[in-house]
């Protein structure tokens, strides 16, 4: 497997430009005769659609919803990143790019990073050029807010909703190029396999998930921007529909896959209800700037939180961790919280919560202070939970989030199967083993309009513009497996719900695999997967067709896809014997439980290479090279 | 709590659809409604008959994808919340729940309790816009826009999109949806150059796609998971009317300068 990720040569800042001139460019007369195939029409999706069609390629766009504005990256509540130091507090290109590489626990690409925060102040003029209604100061200029322990105000935000509106002003630029007639949008289309042919990406098989048929589609190349695998833990911040089907299948047909174990973790999400429940709602972290963390000090003490007196509460990260307290970063709070839980703890009826308690900032600011911070978010809790926060402590829980893993690709966004591009949440290469907040949005956006465009034509120019026709047996093989496997699947009339057998994965991979990790509980997770993939194909139950909207067959297909793609989350957590960003293993930690990195053995990409159903995958590593900044080990004591 | 529904079967677009029974047992007042609908979908499943299709994704109120008429209401008895946000403590033991697709001519009925919206599709690409490539835009703050006026773009940018106007509308207007995004658009500068040919294009798309007339009865208002308010569609009217005015005299009451080549 060919692991060169292509980085250009000069000094750092010099790259991407040095880059963007050297690359080959497509004429743009010639444009309109390149078919470029999307997949996904979130943030990295929609923006890349509407940049190609305004290049004047031929682009055809998917997406699994029945509209492309509903992608994931709506949920989005944030803020975005760009190092436009309109704020006058020191803030840079270099600072953003330090702060990103740091945040990461050095196990992101150098030249990848700095790229990124170079090209997010351009997201930002072209964002408002396109209308996005980001907040302003009275004085009319955009107004900037600090956020998640970064040191400068460099984040822009529509409200609560800024995933919302910068998806939503992708998705306009899109149908604009609709309706010059440069984008096709093709929606209710779940991509299941991807076609190679004489070594390139060349197309896609897609179920259309009304009619049910198999639709076969061509292409130059194909840009996969089809977001994050946190379903796999059954229960994440994720939409419900969101799913690995499409990256993993372009993994079995030879794309690397980066870094599955790199997951991020939320500390400040609604606990679960029951086992109902189909997804978690997460709160703003900025809670914990006023809230305070407790659980009983004695275990299974079923009082009600005000009748608990002081002395028998454990206010455990103010004690743990005296100058942060409260406001560890999110895998400390996380795993510290999962800690009381298991040692049985918890509050809650599951007892698998901790309280975030206000009353202290209540009493200290007043009710209408804490009304006027967090309103929104408290109107939120009661909805859900049917308590009110302002009279009893919150409960929260970790839940998983997003996930920093996926396709490994070069510095061209380019997988390991030449022409298959990976755009979004879907790649590995911005986030190293922990992201930034604020981040996501800048990294979907700035692969779509600004790195794909350049890196894309390179691509496209380099290789023969003939089509390929859909009656090729490239595509009619593929096609056959696929449908072989949606019949086989429908056959099996077992007793079992596609939905049983994901809930069990997910208890599997949250337990083993989640926020703490050890090497037996690793290997008690490789045993046990692919026993519950086995049970799933001789068990499970999946009603009706594969000939008409079939919503049971779509998920079992993205189940059955999990159990094999679960494996490789802990077979890749078992192989790195480190802590770093996200991933704890409990065996390499410091004196005081902090994440103790090993750079001598793991300052590398682990990248696994498909090999065949049930069969061991190979473990390939890219090491990364620091030649700017200077690792260094962070402690929260 | 046990609770009996009916819902709306339907096979296909071309099939005729009935009302079928099922009881909810043991639902628990936690579950949001469809997370109750996730449950009675397993009984389903289990029993080996088909499961009922519904549209959701994100399940917190901003996909806009969740599309059900509960007891009559898009979206059910909450104000300002969508489907997925609601949830069962709002139903008493015993109760019957009618649920039922959007009813529009222009949503037909995929299957069950999903509709086809593409028709919203359809409108944004006439026109809901702005024309700007990627690369050419002038630095952000190059252009002052007023907090106020920044705000405004934003209560109505606001849409989901989730289409429950047309829901609730006796006449099946998309009327708030489309004003939505005229709206929030000709709210900012950036907007300006493309504002009167927008809001003729989207209407123009609108009549096309077969969305009746608005009458100004405000039901959509009230069902609006997003509170949009419906003097977005009186404005919206003044703009067309501006739009479709004779040159001269549209000059002397607003200043278009635009030159209409197209639709």
């Amino acid at each position: 497997m060919n692991l060169d990720p292509h980085i250009p040569s000069g000094p750092l800042a010099e790259k991407w430009h040095r880059h963007q001139f050297e690359c080959k460019l497509v004429n743009p007369a010639n444009r309109r005769r390149y078919t470029i195939i999307i997949v996904g029409t979130g943030l990295a999706g929609a923006a890349a659609a509407a940049a190609l069609g305004e290049l004047g390629y031929n682009v055809l766009s998917f997406c699994i919803q029945d509209s492309p504005r509903r992608a994931h990256s709506i949920a989005a509540q944030g803020v975005i990143n760009a190092a436009k130091n309109y704020s006058n507090d020191g803030d840079s290109i270099w600072r953003l790019f330090y702060d990103t590489i740091k945040g990461g626990d050095y196990r992101a690409r150098e030249a990848n990073v700095h790229r990124l925060a170079q090209v997010s102040v351009d997201i930002i003029d072209h964002c408002v050029a396109q209308g996005v209604p980001f907040a302003r100061e009275y004085g009319g200029l955009l107004d900037n807010r600090s956020f998640g322990g970064a040191q400068v105000s460099r984040t822009f935000y529509c409200r609560g909703q800024t995933g919302q509106q910068l998806l939503l002003g992708a998705y306009q630029s899109m149908m604009c190029q609709v309706n010059r007639g440069t984008v096709k949008v093709f929606s209710r289309r779940e991509m299941l396999d991807l076609v190679v042919a004489e070594g390139r990406a060349r197309g896609i098989v897609v179920r259309n998930l009304t009619t049910g048929e198999l639709e076969c589609y061509e292409g130059h190349a194909v840009l996969l921007a089809t977001g994050g695998y946190g379903n796999a833990w059954y229960l994440s911040t994720n939409a419900v529909n969101s799913n690995v089907t499409a990256a993993y299948r372009c993994h079995r047909r030879g794309a690397g896959f980066a870094n599955p174990c790199f997951a991020q973790i939320h500390p400040t999400c609604i606990p679960m209800s029951g086992d109902h429940q189909s997804k978690l709602t997460l709160m703003s972290e900025s809670l914990r700037n006023d809230g305070r963390v407790w659980v009983p000090k004695t275990q299974g003490d079923r009082r009600k939180p005000a009748e608990i007196p002081e002395a028998e509460r454990d206010y455990f990260l103010e004690r743990k961790y005296p100058s942060f307290g409260n406001l560890v970063p999110r895998d400390v709070a996380s795993r510290n919280a999962k800690e009381v839980c298991d040692d049985g703890r918890g509050v809650g009826d599951s007892g698998l919560s901790v309280y975030l308690d206000f009353s202290d900032s209540i009493q200290r600011l007043g009710r209408n202070a804490i009304e006027e911070k967090y309103g929104n978010l408290f109107h939120m809790y009661q909805k859900i939970t049917d308590e009110n926060p302002y009279e009893s402590p919150m409960r929260i829980y970790p839940a998983i989030h997003y996930t920093m893993g996926g396709l490994w690709v070069d510095y061209n966004l380019m997988s390991t199967i030449p022409g298959l591009h990976v755009l979004g949440e879907a790649n590995f290469s911005d986030h190293g083993a922990n992201r930034l907040g604020a981040s996501a949005l800048m990294q979907g956006l700035a692969d779509g309009y600004f790195v794909i465009p350049t890196t894309v034509a390179h691509y496209l120019a380099g290789i023969p513009q003939a089509r390929l026709s859909t009656d090729h047996e490239a595509f009619r093989d593929v096609s056959a497996a696929v449908q072989a496997r949606l019949d086989r699947m429908l056959r099996i009339s077992g007793s079992r719900t596609p939905r049983q057998f994901h809930r069990e994965l997910g208890r599997i991979l949250w337990d083993q695999a989640g926020m703490s990790r050890n090497e037996a509980g690793l290997k008690d997770a490789l045993a046990r997967i692919p026993k519950l993939r086995e049970e799933f194909w001789q068990d499970v139950r999946v009603p009706g067709e594969a000939n008409n909207l079939n919503q049971s067959l779509e998920y079992a297909g993205r189940v059955a896809d999990y159990l094999e793609f679960g494996e490789l989350i802990a077979r890749d957590a078992l192989e790195r014997r480190e802590s770093c960003g996200g991933h704890f293993r409990e065996e390499s930690q410091t004196p005081d439980n902090e994440a103790m990195r090993d750079d001598a053995h793991f300052q590398h990409a682990a990248v696994w290479e498909y090999t065949g159903e049930g069969k061991t995958p190979n473990f390939h590593k890219e090491p990364l090279v620091f030649e700017n900044v200077t690792p260094t080990q962070r402690s929260y004591a | 709590m046990n609770l009996k529904l009916l819902v709306w079967r339907q096979k296909g677009p071309q099939a005729p659809g009935r009302m079928v029974e099922y009881p909810a047992p043991d639902v628990s007042p936690d579950m949001s409604f469809l997370e109750m609908l996730d449950v009675v979908n397993e009984g389903l499943i289990r029993k080996g008959e088909d499961p009922i299709a519904f549209d959701s994704d994100c399940r917190e109120g901003i996909c806009g994808m969740c599309s059900l008429v509960v007891n009559g209401v898009p979206h059910g008895p909450d104000r300002a919340a969508t489907v997925c946000q609601l949830h069962m403590r709002r139903f008493h033991d015993g109760e019957t729940i009618v649920v039922e697709p959007w009813r529009a001519a222009a949503f037909p009925v995929v299957k069950d309790l999903i509709v086809d919206r593409s028709a919203f599709d359809r409108i944004v690409a006439a026109g809901g816009y702005n024309t700007v490539k990627a690369g050419g835009a002038p630095d952000g703050n190059s252009i002052l826009i007023p907090k106020d006026q920044a705000e405004q773009a934003m209560d109505a940018a606001q849409c989901i999109g989730c289409g429950a106007c047309v829901a609730a509308c006796k006449n099946a207007s998309a009327a708030l949806f489309v004003s939505a995004k005229v709206q929030h658009l000709a709210s900012v500068p950036q907007g300006q150059p493309e504002r009167y040919r927008r809001v003729r294009a989207m209407i123009a798309q609108l009549d096309r796609e077969g969305f009746g007339s608005c009458s100004n009865e405000g039901e959509c208002e009230a069902v609006c998971p997003k509170q949009i308010p419906i003097a977005n569609i009186a404005a919206m009217n003044r703009d067309y009317v501006r739009a479709m005015m004779p040159g001269p005299l549209a000059l002397a009451l607003g200043g278009i300068t635009e030159a209409f080549e197209d639709d």
